[in-house]
């Protein structure tokens, strides 16, 4: 093959992707994510957020930091700490959206 | 009707209340049987607690007003008729399998992580992060018995509580844990009634979660911040806590970890360890006399829980975010992967039957528990769970470290 299909289908999927910016994540996928979140990072964080071996994720505490800023710490960890950086599974819009669901429909609202 | 006078009318109700209470008590709710071979099945969404026989398969009953149960663990009586139930909230559960009935519950912190049963069956104690530090109560009555801060100096000296990990049982009537701030391991005696606290300081950075060995003689802590284990032999306390298997860790690449292994599940077969690497997708394998590495196996994730199979010839294991649709068995004799299995979605837990003929699985987002026929590796059934995370059977109370 001349051209790499997955290539193509990459740069094919990417740019409606990064028009779109937020609201093109299907309805599916939100609820893979809110799974995600109370469920999985909920293991050090707590289900109902309220902290574990790491630390507690109130609003207040979320909305700290700018929208971008939290998708960045999602994205990238926190060093020294037993937060990983989630880049490998997670896309930049992704992290938007959980960064966005802590800091509007956080749950624990303190 | 009799009049009584005002001073008895009280008590006299209290007893008509008792009475009534007595009479629920006793209505022959379950029927006469044993427990050898019941179980039960954390439900964490739910707060809920399924009974289950595993025997015929069967979801025997459902216990609810359990609190937060995510990442609950549970301990039974030493008669294999209760169930402690540790949930995240601080809750603290008394649960009669057979029944069905939370028989007593407390508050007793603001979060904790799990806890043991004493040598004796006589106290239950709970690692708690928040406040940090262990309380031991009755197992019979959930009175408070003693607590114990974990309490320690940081860099400036101030005194500090610290979140305690790995609680366990170990012979004697004795509980060992570790400190996740402090980096230390303490030693609690209940022999003499009051606590009796040995600290074990600078084991390591970062303790998160440990095992003891199935006979009840090592100790061994995982380590967050940095590479290696952190090992006290109880038969030598004396000794001090030593450092083991130097590469344990996430090595210089400081790989991504979605989440910690757990170690209570370490396998033991032989006189070898498998256990599961922190970060990478290998299962390893280590020498138990000199804790030496002995073979780094790849397997298909992260790996989260790595158990062997009662007779040791097998070891099954899960794995982390987002390879968790996915068991794996390796055969312990050829050292080979025999079989992978896909139960369902988030897998979360793996618990044999007594003796191994049977595993059952939870999987979290397909909302079931799976069993399996651990020889034809073939399923034998599934139940509906919502939620399902833990699974415990009660040949566990006259386990050592369970």
């Amino acid at each position: 093959m001349p051209f790499p299909t997955r290539l193509v289908l990459l740069v094919i999927c990417w740019l409606p992707m990064a028009a779109l910016a937020d609201g093109s994540l299907s309805a599916e996928r939100e609820q893979e994510l809110e799974t995600l979140l109370y469920q999985d990072c909920g293991s050090c964080h707590g289900m109902t957020l309220r902290g574990g071996l790491g630390p507690a994720l109130p609003k207040s505490r979320m909305n700290a930091y700018s929208r971008e800023g939290l998708a960045a710490l999602i994205l990238n960890g926190v060093a020294g700490t037993a937060m990983p950086g989630w880049a490998g599974l997670l896309s930049q819009e992704e992290a938007r959206w959980l960064a966005d669901h802590l800091q509007n429909d956080n749950p624990l609202d303190e | 009707m009799a009049v009584f006078p005002r001073t008895l009318r009280k008590p006299l109700a209290a007893v008509a209340l008792l009475a009534v209470l007595a009479g629920c008590q006793a209505t022959p709710q379950a029927e006469l049987r044993g427990t050898g071979d019941l179980g039960v099945v954390v439900e964490r969404a739910t707060g809920s607690l399924a009974v289950v026989d595993t025997s015929h398969h069967r979801i025997l009953d459902r216990v609810e007003g359990l609190g937060d149960l995510s990442h609950a663990s549970v301990k039974f009586s030493r008669d294999a008729r209760y169930a402690f139930v540790f949930g995240r909230d601080g809750g603290l559960s008394r649960v009669d399998l057979l029944s069905g009935e939370i028989t007593h519950r407390v508050m007793q912190s603001g979060n904790s992580i799990g806890g043991a049963i004493s040598q004796d069956g006589s106290l239950v104690a709970v690692a708690n992060y928040e406040p940090g530090g262990v309380k031991v109560f009755d197992s019979e009555t959930l009175e408070a018995v003693a607590e114990i801060p974990a309490t320690y100096r940081d860099e400036n000296g101030e005194v500090q509580r610290s979140k305690v990990v790995g609680l366990v049982d170990a012979p004697g009537n004795r509980f060992v844990y570790s400190l996740f701030e402090a980096g230390e391991i303490h030693m609690l005696d209940m022999r003499e009634g009051a606590p009796d606290v040995t600290r074990f300081r600078e084991i390591g950075e970062a303790p998160y979660d440990a095992l003891i060995g199935p006979n009840g003689r090592y100790y061994i802590a995982g380590l967050f911040g940095e590479d290696g284990l952190a090992l006290l032999d109880l038969w030598h306390p004396e000794a001090g806590v030593q450092r083991i298997l130097p590469d344990y860790g996430r090595g210089e690449e400081r790989l991504p970890v979605y989440k910690m292994p757990h170690l209570e599940g370490w396998a033991m077969a032989g006189d070898e360890a498998w256990l599961p690497a922190v970060g990478r997708h290998e299962v390893l394998l280590a020498d138990s006399d000199d804790w030496s590495l002995v073979e780094r196996i790849a397997v298909h994730g992260q790996p989260i829980f790595v158990m062997s199979r009662p007779d040791e010839r097998q070891v099954w294991v899960n794995f982390a975010h987002p390879d968790n649709n996915v068991v794996q068995v390796i055969d312990t004799e050829s050292r080979e992967i025999v079989a992978t299995l896909e139960p369902g979605e988030a897998v979360l837990h793996m618990e044999f039957t007594p003796r191994g003929e049977q595993v059952w699985i939870s999987a979290r987002d397909s909302d079931r528990v799976v069993v399996y026929d651990t020889h034809t590796l073939e399923e034998v059934t599934r139940l509906d769970s919502e939620s399902p995370s833990g699974i415990f059977f009660t040949d566990r109370a006259h386990r050592i470290g369970l």
